[in-house]
């Protein structure tokens, strides 16, 4: 999926750039974007090692277990085949908190790690499972009960009353989050054992013993 | 609002060290351990993320963003999102620091306090930066094939668009 995305963005992109004569502009673009993903990288990269840093050592005083027992009624909604107090169960409650109270930079750290112990359990480590991608889903809608930058734009351009949009913000989230949700789920029922993910197996196999 | 939120952090910090120091955990191994078990993730993640930096400088750069933005009102209209804000729509799942300069444009063009405006914001505090998570996430736990994670994020980010414009105007009249 995303190697068809990027793709089809960067053949659309010469194209349109051939047609609109702004071949230069994309050329320089495209020059100085590599350094701009470094620049990237090395800035959430450092709260990324700093976060798992944090959350390994709230992990050793206990602490995640405590939260994972407070979110345990919502995780076993989400995620029915998760066990309570598991690895997973404690990493998924520490991304969900961190979500909440929009600590962007701490939740990532704790939602890969969730990923990762979920896809142990799966026979294939490279095809998402259905929990992984719940997960993913999760994370790429706005939890955050307080936006921050937003808010803190609209202050800077002059508004009468930066937080106003709080109320829209929670209803826009929950709407947007349920139908995620609803969507996987009901996705997830039509996936199993697709004829599909199993001829995508191939190929990479293959490709493993060339290399 | 910024006092409550710079707390935020620090308090986070200042209970897990204390709680730690209260359980006796060797603070300074588990703090390591868990600084060199981030880099692996960083290490993991860094191919994609260059790609996908490239390839969205080239959409924007190119004139595609405004190209498709144009080609895409007649749709957007006729789902309620205005016309206008298409750019921010397109652009926010793919780029976070781009959507926050297109927002801002808006902000300054309509008034923070306009309907557009609010709608925007609601857009932006509502939504996340999903193709950037999902190429996040799959790269640093090893996934190839995300399956139906990409279709499913969009869907509940159209919905997030669609819902900003219904509770401003049902919330903000």
């Amino acid at each position: 999926m995303l190697n068809v995305l990027i793709s089809a963005i960067i053949l659309f992109s010469f194209v349109t750039a051939w047609c609109g004569g702004r071949m230069e502009q994309m050329c320089t673009r495209l020059l100085a974007s590599p350094q701009k993903a470094v620049e990237l990288t090395v800035a959430i990269g450092c709260s990324i090692c700093f976060w798992s840093g944090i959350m390994e050592t709230a992990q050793r005083a206990g602490i995640l277990k405590t939260l994972s027992n407070f979110f345990a009624p919502l995780i076993s909604v989400l995620f029915p085949k998760l066990k309570k107090d598991s690895a997973g169960a404690q990493a998924v409650c520490t991304n969900l908190a961190a979500n909440l109270l929009g600590l962007g930079a701490a939740s990532a750290p704790a939602g890969i790690r969730a990923v990762q112990e979920f896809q142990k359990d799966t026979p294939d480590k490279t095809i998402a499972s259905d929990s992984s991608i719940l997960m993913i889903l999760l994370n790429t809608a706005s939890l955050q009960l307080i936006p921050t930058t937003a808010a803190a734009l609209r202050l800077q351009a002059g508004s009468a009353a930066p937080m106003e949009i709080l109320p829209a913000v929670w209803m826009a989230s929950a709407l947007s989050i349920f139908t995620g949700v609803t969507a996987a789920k009901l996705v997830s029922l039509f996936y199993k054992n697709s004829p599909l993910e199993r001829q995508t197996l191939r190929p990479n196999q293959q490709r493993r013993k060339t290399v | 609002m910024s006092f409550l939120s710079n707390l935020v952090i620090p308090l986070v910090l200042c209970a897990i060290f204390g709680v730690a120091l209260v359980q006796k955990v060797d603070i300074l191994s588990a703090f390591s351990h868990g600084v060199l078990e981030g880099l692996k993730i960083v290490l993991d993640m860094f191919p994609a993320l260059m790609l996908l930096t490239v390839a969205i400088g080239m959409f924007e750069s190119s004139g595609a963003l405004e190209l498709l933005s144009r080609a895409l009102s007649a749709p957007a209209v006729a789902l309620g999102l205005p016309a206008e804000l298409l750019p921010l729509t397109l652009l926010r799942p793919l780029s976070g620091s781009g959507a926050l300069v297109v927002f801002e444009n808006t902000l300054s063009q309509y008034g923070p306090d306009s309907l557009l405006g609010r709608i925007a914001s609601v857009m932006m505090g509502s939504t996340e930066t999903t193709f950037y998570t999902i190429a996040l996430y799959c790269s640093a736990a090893g996934i190839k094939k995300s399956r139906y994670a990409a279709p499913a994020s969009l869907c509940a980010d159209l919905m997030g668009f669609c819902a900003s414009v219904m509770a401003v105007r049902i919330l903000l009249p």
